[in-house]
Parts: C-alpha cells; sequence; structure tokens
C-alpha cells in the first residue's frame, strides 16, 4: 500500500533522511522508533506533505501512486492522516464546524454527498463516545485552550470521523498520563481494521504496550537501522538507544 | 512544488469581483470647489435658507482648516479644485417612485454586487433606501414606518418636510469645525440619510442604506444623522461596494448619531469600496466621521464595522457617553490587502457617571497593507465609576503588511477604569498545513481561520447581515488573502 524507497530528504541544505526504505500493507501496524533527531517526525511530515522539506532523491508512493506530486489535502483526500504531535490551536474556529467541513472535503473530493449539519452532528456523537470526550467539546474552538490530554484525544477523533486508510500518528503519546493513554489507545485500538494502515511514530515503548505493532522500526541517523517485530520494542526499552551510536551500521 | 507563501501569493492577486461601471449618464457639475459651489449644490436641492447658511458657514470654516496629516497613511496630496461636488442620475425631478420605476441598467447593478433590491426586502423585511451617487432613488416599506410614526427618508426631503429636527439635531454631534473632513462634508454634502425614531418606538425593521460611487471623478459626501427619541430602538445597516476605475475617489461622509434617555442605536457597517488593484493604482479614500452621542441616561450606542475596501481607510466611529449609566460599543473588522491602508479604531469619551465602554478591534493585513489601530479613551472628571475595556487583534497573512496600535487613553476622574488588551498573531504555517491535512484546502482554511479570528465581532453583526458579511469576507479573502 505505502512505499518509500530510498527516501533522501534535506532541510535547509542539511541531509535528514538519508536513504529510507519501508513498506506498509493494508491493516499492518508499524511503530518507528528512535531517538530525539533521529528523522523521526521529518518523516511524518514529508510523507503528510508538509512545507519546509526538500526531497533530493528516493519516492514515495500509495496504492501506486506519487505521493509527493500531491498538495497536503490531495493526500488527505487520498485517505492519508497525520496526527500531530502538536496539534494546531485555531482560536474562534468552532471544533464541529472546521471538522464538518474537513470531513465535507473529502467526501466531494469522492464524489460523495456532503453531510448536513444535523447528519455530521449524529455521527461525530458517535465518535466522541469512542474517545470518551465530553459534547461541550463540539462547542469549544478547534485546540484552543485544549490540555494535552484533550488535544490528543481530538486528533484520535479526527481520525475517527476521517476514516483514514493511512494514519500516521506522531508521537501520539507524548504528553499524556497514564489514563489518556489508556483511552486514545483504546480509540486508535478500536480504529484497527483490515484495511486501515497505522504508522506510530513514538520515542518511547509505552505506547507499543496497548496499541501492539505488527512491525518496529529504529529510525537513527536518517536511516531505518533495525527492523523486526514487537519484540524489538522490549529490548530498546531495556538497552535503550545508546547502543546505536556504538553500532550505527547494523541493519 | 510551490511554497506556502507563492501560493498566498496567487490568491492575493486575484482581481477585484466587483468592478464594473455603470453607463448612466450624469448631471455632473465642473470640477472645482468655491462659494458659488456651495450655493449651486444648494439650490439644486431647493434647499430653504437655513441650509445654504449653515453649508456657507461650513464652507468658511473648511477653508482656514489643514489636511489632517497625523494618521498612519501614505498618499499623494488631494488637489480638491479637481474634484466635482455634485453628480445625479438624469432627471432628477422625476424620480422612480417605485422599483418598477427605477432605471433596469441600476437594477442589473444591484445584481451584479448581490444585492438584490426587491429580493432583499421582500425576503428580509429591510427598508431599503438605496442611495445612488448623490441622489436616493428607491426607498421602501415607509409606510410600514410611518404607521408607527418611523421617520425614514433621504436628508435632503428632510430638511423640507422636518426642519425643525434637522434644525436641532444636524451638526450637534460633529460640530462645523470638528476636522477638515467633515466641515468639507457640511460644505458640500450631497444627501444621505435621515431617521427619526419617535419616542417609546422600537423599529419594526432592520433599516439599510446601500451607498455606492459611480459617477468618475465625483467625491461622495454622504450625510446620515440618526435621532433615537426617549426609549426608542433602532438598528441601522449600511453597505457599499463600487466600480473598478483608476481615479482616487474621496469620499467624505459625516454620521451622526443621537441616542435620548433608555435610547438604543445600533449601527452596523459593511464596508466593500474598490481598494485599488494589486500595484496600489486607484480605489476610494475614504476619509469618515462617525459619531454618536449617548445624550440621554441609560441610552446605548453600538459601532459594528466589517471594512474591507478603499484604498485608504481614515474611520473613528466613536462615542460620546454623555448621560449617566450609558454604554458605548465599538467591534470592527478591517482587512486590508495589496496597498490598502487603514487607520481606524474608535473614541470613547466618559462624561456620564458609570458610563460604559467596550472596544473590541481586528486588524487583518495581507500582501503589503498598513493597518493601524488608533483608539481614544478618555474619562473626564466627574465620570464617577466610568469603565472601558478594549481589545485590538491584529493578525498578519504573509510578511509584507504591517500592523500597529495606537491606543491613547486620557484619564481625569480617579474612579474610572481602563483596560486595555492587544495582541498580534500571524496565520502560521502550522494553522494552514493541519487545515490542509485534515482536506481543507488552503483557501478555504485561510477563510475559517480569517472568521474565527473575527468571531467577536461578527456575532455583534444583524443577522440580516451576516450572510452578506460572509460573502463580502469570501471575496475579500480570495482578492486579498491566500
Amino acid at each position: 500500500m505505502l512505499i518509500v524507497k530510498d527516501l533522501k530528504v534535506e532541510v535547509e541544505g542539511k541531509s535528514i533522511l538519508k536513504g529510507l526504505t519501508m513498506e506498509v500493507g493494508a491493516g499492518e501496524v508499524h511503530a518507528i522508533m528512535g531517538p530525539n533527531g533521529s528523522g523521526k517526525s521529518t518523516l511524518s511530515h514529508v510523507l503528510s506533505g508538509r512545507e519546509g522539506y526538500e526531497v533530493v532523491g528516493g519516492s514515495i508512493t500509495l496504492d501506486g501512486e506519487d505521493l509527493l506530486a500531491l498538495s497536503p489535502e490531495e493526500r488527505a483526500w487520498k485517505g492519508l492522516f497525520l496526527g500531530f504531535q502538536y496539534p494546531v490551536a485555531i482560536p474562534g474556529l468552532n471544533s464541529s464546524v472546521f471538522m464538518r467541513e474537513a470531513v465535507n472535503a473529502q467526501r466531494r473530493s469522492r464524489g460523495e454527498n456532503e453531510y448536513d449539519a444535523m447528519d455530521f452532528l449524529a455521527i461525530a456523537r458517535e465518535k466522541m463516545k469512542l474517545l470518551k470526550m465530553d459534547e461541550s467539546f463540539m462547542t469549544r474552538a478547534v485546540n484552543d485552550g485544549f490540555s494535552g490530554g484533550e488535544k490528543k484525544r481530538n486528533e484520535i477523533y479526527q481520525m475517527a470521523l476521517l476514516e483514514p486508510r493511512l494514519a500516521i500518528l506522531d508521537e501520539i503519546d507524548s504528553g499524556l498520563d497514564i489514563d489518556a493513554l489508556r483511552v486514545v489507545s483504546d480509540g486508535i485500538n478500536k480504529l484497527r481494521s483490515a484495511d486501515r494502515s497505522l504508522i506510530m511514530v513514538t520515542h518511547y515503548q509505552r505506547l507499543l504496550d496497548y496499541v501492539v505493532p505488527d512491525y518496529v522500526h529504529v529510525l537513527s541517523g536518517g536511516e531505518i537501522v533495525r527492523s523486526g517485530g514487537r519484540e524489538l520494542a522490549l529490548e530498546l526499552e531495556s538497552s535503550g538507544y545508546g547502543w546505536l551510536e556504538k553500532e550505527p551500521a547494523a541493519v | 512544488m510551490a511554497t506556502e507563501s507563492e501560493e498566498i501569493d496567487r490568491y492575493i492577486s486575484r482581481e477585484y469581483e466587483h468592478g464594473f461601471v455603470t453607463d448612466i449618464e450624469q448631471d455632473t457639475f465642473p470640477p472645482g470647489l468655491d462659494e458659488s459651489v456651495v450655493r449651486a449644490i444648494s439650490a439644486k436641492k431647493n434647499e430653504p435658507e437655513f441650509m445654504l447658511e449653515w453649508r456657507l458657514e461650513a464652507f468658511k470654516i473648511w477653508q482656514q482648516m489643514d489636511v489632517p496629516e497625523w494618521a498612519h497613511v501614505h498618499y499623494p496630496d488631494i488637489d480638491f479644485n479637481s474634484i466635482s461636488y455634485f453628480s445625479s442620475p438624469k432627471a432628477d425631478s422625476d424620480k422612480p417612485q417605485s422599483l418598477a420605476d427605477v432605471d433596469p441598467e441600476l437594477l442589473e447593478t444591484y445584481e451584479k454586487l448581490g444585492i438584490p433590491l426587491h429580493e432583499r426586502a421582500a425576503l428580509a423585511g429591510v427598508a431599503v433606501d438605496a442611495v445612488f451617487d448623490s441622489v436616493s432613488v428607491a426607498t421602501t416599506f415607509k409606510d410600514k414606518l410611518a404607521e408607527v410614526g418611523v421617520i425614514f427618508c433621504p436628508l435632503s426631503e428632510a430638511v423640507h418636510d422636518h426642519p425643525e429636527l434637522v434644525k436641532k439635531y444636524l451638526g450637534s454631534v460633529v460640530p462645523l469645525a470638528d476636522n477638515f473632513y467633515s466641515a468639507l462634508n457640511a460644505a458640500v454634502f450631497s444627501d444621505g440619510s435621515f431617521v427619526y425614531i419617535p419616542k417609546g418606538v422600537r423599529c419594526p425593521m432592520e433599516l439599510s442604506t446601500y451607498f455606492r460611487i459611480n459617477a468618475l471623478n465625483t467625491g461622495q459626501f454622504e450625510r446620515t444623522l440618526i435621532i433615537a427619541d426617549e426609549g426608542s430602538h433602532v438598528s441601522y445597516l449600511e453597505g457599499c461596494t463600487a466600480p473598478m476605475r483608476d481615479e482616487n475617489q474621496l469620499h467624505a461622509a459625516v454620521v451622526e448619531l443621537v441616542a435620548m434617555d433608555d435610547a438604543q442605536i445600533k449601527y452596523s457597517t459593511v464596508q466593500n469600496w474598490y481598494p485599488g488593484d494589486k500595484d496600489g493604482k486607484g480605489g476610494i479614500y475614504n476619509f469618515v466621521t462617525k459619531r454618536g452621542d449617548c445624550r440621554g441616561e441609560r441610552s446605548k450606542i453600538s459601532w459594528t464595522q466589517v471594512e474591507t475596501g478603499s484604498a485608504i481607510t481614515w474611520k473613528y466611529p466613536s462615542v460620546v457617553l454623555t448621560g449617566d449609566n450609558s454604554v458605548g460599543e465599538f467591534y470592527s473588522v478591517a482587512l486590508t490587502n495589496n496597498y490598502q491602508q487603514a487607520d481606524t479604531g474608535s473614541k470613547m469619551v466618559h462624561i456620564g457617571k458609570n458610563s460604559r465602554s467596550t472596544i473590541i478591534s481586528k486588524g487583518i493585513s495581507a500582501g503589503k497593507a498598513e493597518n493601524a489601530y488608533r483608539g481614544l479613551v478618555k474619562m473626564l472628571r466627574g465620570a464617577n465609576g466610568a469603565r472601558n475595556y478594549t481589545q485590538c487583534d491584529s493578525l498578519l497573512i504573509g510578511s509584507q503588511c504591517g500592523a500597529h496600535t495606537f491606543p491613547y487613553v486620557e484619564v481625569q476622574e480617579p474612579t474610572a477604569q481602563v483596560e486595555h488588551e492587544a495582541t498580534t498573531s500571524k496565520i502560521g504555517d502550522d494553522q494552514l498545513f493541519y487545515c490542509r491535512q485534515r482536506g481543507i484546502a488552503e483557501e478555504e482554511a485561510v477563510s475559517m481561520i480569517v472568521n474565527g479570528f473575527c468571531k467577536e465581532v461578527f456575532t455583534e453583526l444583524p443577522m440580516e447581515f451576516a450572510v452578506e458579511v460572509q460573502r463580502l469576507l469570501g471575496v475579500s479573502l480570495e482578492g486579498s488573502v491566500g
């Protein structure tokens, strides 16, 4: 489904990703782990089309289509979702209005009927239950004044509404206490399905206790240095990332 | 792949959608201004003697005055002798009595602007006093208003039919010598609206006037006077657009509001005049004096404005809080783009005890535009317990525009309280990317972000205006943001 081949990315002339290759099949859950500065967030941003990253080599295809040729919104219409590490506040913009427009923009792109306010409300209520969110949330401005936990819950709620085929969750666990982590993880697990792929970018393996991945990749120095199953994350937990510096070329 | 700023530039550089010129034969004075022109204007309107004297006095005062230069705007000197001071559609004496009599070309013009007069009037129950250039051409719902004693007519009619009211109130809020442009207006004002709401009457409908500037090289000098007598309520809507042209056009309007005991006036404006092209050529010069006097106790005056047009805007809707426990409010959205310049804000002058005022100003700058908030809060001695709250927020789009805040506070009364908050933010790449990642295209995303920014002001607009504001802001954002 998603194929990243020998991806090389620079930011302001500095090489960040140095030939990253990975493949994500339908319904698979991949975890990408690595120390700070290894290029984890760069990967999330390049996949979703954020400005400021120059792809100097390699390719990214989603179902055979060149993702790099598409604008961020076009990628969203293809079913790509990014759960932000730092969700952005938009003061004054009502959360429900925002999400209805987002859902309808994606439906329009697929030639489907738009939801009217009542249709949307019914669907939104159902998804909010999934994330144990209070209804008052609907009348608040997008991420404005939200606590860390609320912001992350909101990201998963948005994912639930948009029903992406490929979701990239960038440090969705950062800033969450254990209760919030559980709610967010439960939400993610409920959204797992055979036709939805997940890439979870995380620094800590804690999240992976709750959302168990099929594959774990270790990113270091702009490359995937090791790939394995669930057990790799546990190994990292006990040994930390220190070994990476000693064995930089390990594959 | 285009960078974010290139895309913003692309949206910014779109053309103004409301640009066109209606070809109606004009009855226009040759350019130039002297006493004979003032006399001719008065004669053209068959004005009573007192009006002519008033105009002549204003003209004398104006001649002694200098062009104000303190505003944060830049433009070439205006040659006041290159302007024509009167223009009206042909056949002045033969004005249409109903919409059916109105020139179809004029109606078409309104249609192009998205102001279907007849539909709007019928659907929204709004009485419309449409000012086309200098002479009113259509007035509706007069009968319904007359039933409750509301007077809503062109000022040129009021000087004949209600001279006692005009004499008493005209110039009582904005005196002749108030400022350069208001004095000029008093000397040569063309027409405008007159509203009188009698004691205890709640005006049964929103009152609205649409202004259009359409005569080449003709300055337009509207003058509006609204009087709300004791315990009355009125909501007045004003909206404008103008055709595209190269010449700069001067517009110097004066609006005076008077609220007696327990009266309330809500004055809402949507201003979408031609802002000039993307290189800063052309556009309207908008030098407006708007002031309300809360003359009575517990009276209330609210100004709400959405300003998206004009090359230069110089405008400070103000409230003089004369009465005890009176309330003044100012809610403003000013959007400038390309080379537009706005120096706008409000003045709240507290005289009455426990008078309260609120100023919420939202400035949005894009392109190479300059947007300044200039506000004065004055607490005169004796204004016991008076309070003001001021909030000015600026939003920048792109990196070549400017936002400036000039708050002046003068407090002579020790028991008065003044609060001021100001913020400046930028539509971040973060916000845009967040929206786009969710599938919302960039243009729509900017529109949503700006709408969110303006929300506190938009909620103050009457329902009847909400649709129009959405449309105007949408158009302005297409043409002005990205």
